[in-house]
């Protein structure tokens, strides 16, 4: 470990000489911009990451019919004996307990559906957030969802969240 | 596990039903197998190992009536297998979803305080991908200097650095907050197991990329299917965060993460992300899904708790534990184990009356920070009906609470981060069961 530290100190203080100033400069390359691209496609809870694209309540309900329903069922609230489970209605469901609307762009993005995820384009995405929302009763049915659309909503369970507390219990 | 709740009991038999209960040391991996794969015939699951003869992880030989009498046959080989007799498994949760699944380590079946890693548990929510380590990239970027990309073999020739450290799943013993729910110490505690890990600090690499003002999170993402996604504090990446790719001396396994995981020594399972493909240095948490719904706790007020990292401190007594039965009133050797996500553990007490008297184990070295801990109490069972429990105090000072008191405060919707102590009774038959006391 001494020797190892040493290395690490002598590539340190190299760094004036060095142009890219790196410390074990042939360990790992630059990153290329069309990685960077491809992979960073996160969405955050503020909205940063969302992508541009547009999709309506009717186009969402036939995505959602195509994709979605086998698991999460006609009425959105889960299918008896299949897991997936309800996406609006009582408990811990997108539309009641969701604090920040754009984690539902990033985790379906990211996640669904099951069997295929990635698989879906943007809009097709933003659809489903309009048919889903407007089915959970928290968005209008005629108005298109968009990045600033998501990002603009207040759902309704985000003020009962709390930073951990613990200790809690002595 | 949220949601997916089948009758735990339906699955896995009650105590009532159990058929081990001759023996002091039932062999839970292979009584779940049994009814596992009773439970789930036709589906497939455990196709292959019906009828199989040897167990799973060994090889089948003749058994001599006397072993010296003839050489036996050659070793097993370039990648060492365990006895036939062994049949120490994890258990498999039956979820619906294949896909989506569990496995949870026989702690009562384990020595010592390394977890095998074949018996490690395991969560995974989109499968487990295979993964090529000669085509796996780590990819560093955003508020960074010098976004890079790592290969497997940039990762080798950087310092290594090595230490023990339990992973607990936020949900293990989830299902016992309410009410007792699974019958051994596998259902009840299995969802932690404990490895020595090898791999690079993240701290060196972050020094590598160089942190850009304002880095104060992390986000993760595995390369499986859902691409798993937690935020990290900068303070914890620095602090003791490795990139893992080796557990108990070699790689570590597919369902653990490889050919890469990160490992956050001390804080809830599912942060140690597996099959680990980038890093995105930022600003802000993001707030993913299983930071506002699967592992974050909802209380009877209603409120809903975040960010809850640490594993607090938590025992559990493995022998004599759920579905055993001790044969005859006499000496025993009560053990078990005890962690904390917050340090080391300083000790652990055991009650036979409930809570009611307590007394000191003995630690069993080497007590090793954010790591199991073994310890042994000699206790002399009288013949009488008895409760034992244990509770583990860390080096914050921190006793484990009754899980009474955890209810008091987070009622029974709050379903992960359970750490309270744990009740076996044991009736005048000398038979284990779980018990809320
Ligand atoms: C093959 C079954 C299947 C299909 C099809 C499917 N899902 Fe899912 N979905 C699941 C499972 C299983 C989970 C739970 C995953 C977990 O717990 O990690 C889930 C979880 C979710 C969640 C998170 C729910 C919560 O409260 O945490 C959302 C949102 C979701 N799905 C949306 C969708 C959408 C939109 C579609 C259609 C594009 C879809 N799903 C298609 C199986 C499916």
């Amino acid at each position: 470990m001494a020797a190892l530290g040493a290395l690490a100190l002598t590539a340190c203080s190299d760094e004036s000489g060095a142009a890219t100033g790196e410390q074990f400069p042939e360990l790992g390359s630059p990153a290329p911009h069309e990685l960077i691209a491809a992979w960073d496609t996160d969405v955050r809870y503020d909205g940063a990451g969302l992508p541009p694209g547009e999709g309506t309540r009717d186009q969402g309900a036939l995505v959602y019919a195509e994709h979605c329903v086998a698991c999460h069922g006609e009425t959105l609230r889960g299918v008896e004996g299949v897991q997936g489970g309800p996406l609006i209605g009582a408990g811990q469901t997108v539309t009641q307990h969701w604090p920040y609307a754009p984690t539902f762009f990033d985790y379906v993005r990211r996640a669904m559906p099951f069997n295929a995820p990635g698989s879906l384009s943007d809009d097709e995405i933003y659809g489903l957030a309009a048919y889903i929302f407007a089915e959970g009763g928290i968005y209008p049915a005629d108005r298109p969802m968009n990045a600033a659309t998501l990002t603009a909503m207040e759902m309704p369970n985000r003020d009962n969240f709390v930073p951990d507390p613990r200790p809690d219990v002595k | 596990m949220k949601d997916e709740k089948p009758e735990v009991l339906d699955v896995i038999g009650t105590a009532e039903d159990c058929d081990c209960k001759e023996g002091m040391f039932p062999d839970p991996g292979r009584r779940a197998l049994l009814l596992g794969g009773a439970a789930l015939a036709g589906t497939g699951l455990f196709a292959g190992r019906a009828g199989a003869e040897a167990t799973q992880g060994a090889s089948q030989h003749a058994v001599l009536d006397d072993p010296t009498s003839q050489p036996g046959p050659a070793s097993g080989g370039g990648y060492g297998l365990r006895s036939q007799f062994e049949t120490v498994s994890r258990w498999e949760f039956p979820l619906p979803q294949p896909g989506v699944s569990g496995s949870f380590t026989p702690l009562a079946g384990t020595h010592g305080t390394i977890t095998p890693s074949g018996l490690h548990y395991e969560v995974h929510r989109g499968g487990v991908p295979t993964i090529d380590p000669a085509r796996h990239k780590l990819l560093i970027h955003g508020k960074v200097k010098r976004a890079k990309v790592f290969t497997m073999a940039d990762l080798y020739r950087f310092p290594s650095v090595t230490r023990t450290a339990f992973l607990e799943c936020a949900g293990n013993g989830g299902m016992e907050y309410a009410r007792p729910s699974m019958p051994h110490v596998q259902g009840t505690h299995g969802l932690t197991s404990n490895s020595e890990w090898t791999g690079v600090a993240l701290s060196t690499l972050l020094r590598e990329v160089g942190l850009e003002d304002g880095a104060n999170w992390l986000l993760g993402e595995g390369s499986d299917a859902g691409m798993h996604t937690r935020s990290i504090p900068i303070d914890k990446a620095m602090d003791d965060a490795i990139l893992a790719y080796a557990q108990n001396g070699e790689a570590i396994r597919p369902e653990q993460g490889y050919p890469l995981r990160l490992l956050l020594p001390g804080f809830e399972g599912n942060m140690s992300i597996k099959w680990l493909r980038r890093l995105d240095v930022t600003d802000k948490p993001s707030f993913t899904r299983p930071e506002v719904t699967t592992y974050a706790d909802t209380l009877a007020d209603g409120t809903t708790r975040y960010f809850t990292w640490e594993m607090e401190a938590k025992s559990v007594i493995t022998f004599p534990s759920g579905t055993m039965k001790l044969p005859i009133p006499g000496t025993y050797e009560v053990t078990g184990l005890a962690w904390s996500g917050r340090g080391k553990i300083t000790g652990v007490e055991v009650s036979a009356d409930g809570g009611k008297t307590w007394a000191r184990a003995n630690l069993v070295a080497p007590v090793l920070s954010m790591a199991h801990t073994r310890f042994t109490f000699g206790w002399r069972w009288d013949g009488k009906p008895a409760i034992l429990q244990s509770r583990a105090t860390d080096e914050t000072g921190y006793v484990q609470p009754t899980i009474t008191a955890l209810v008091d405060v987070r009622g029974v919707n709050s379903k992960d981060h359970n750490n309270g102590i744990q009740s076996w009774a044991i009736d005048a038959e000398g038979n284990v069961t779980n018990v809320h006391a």
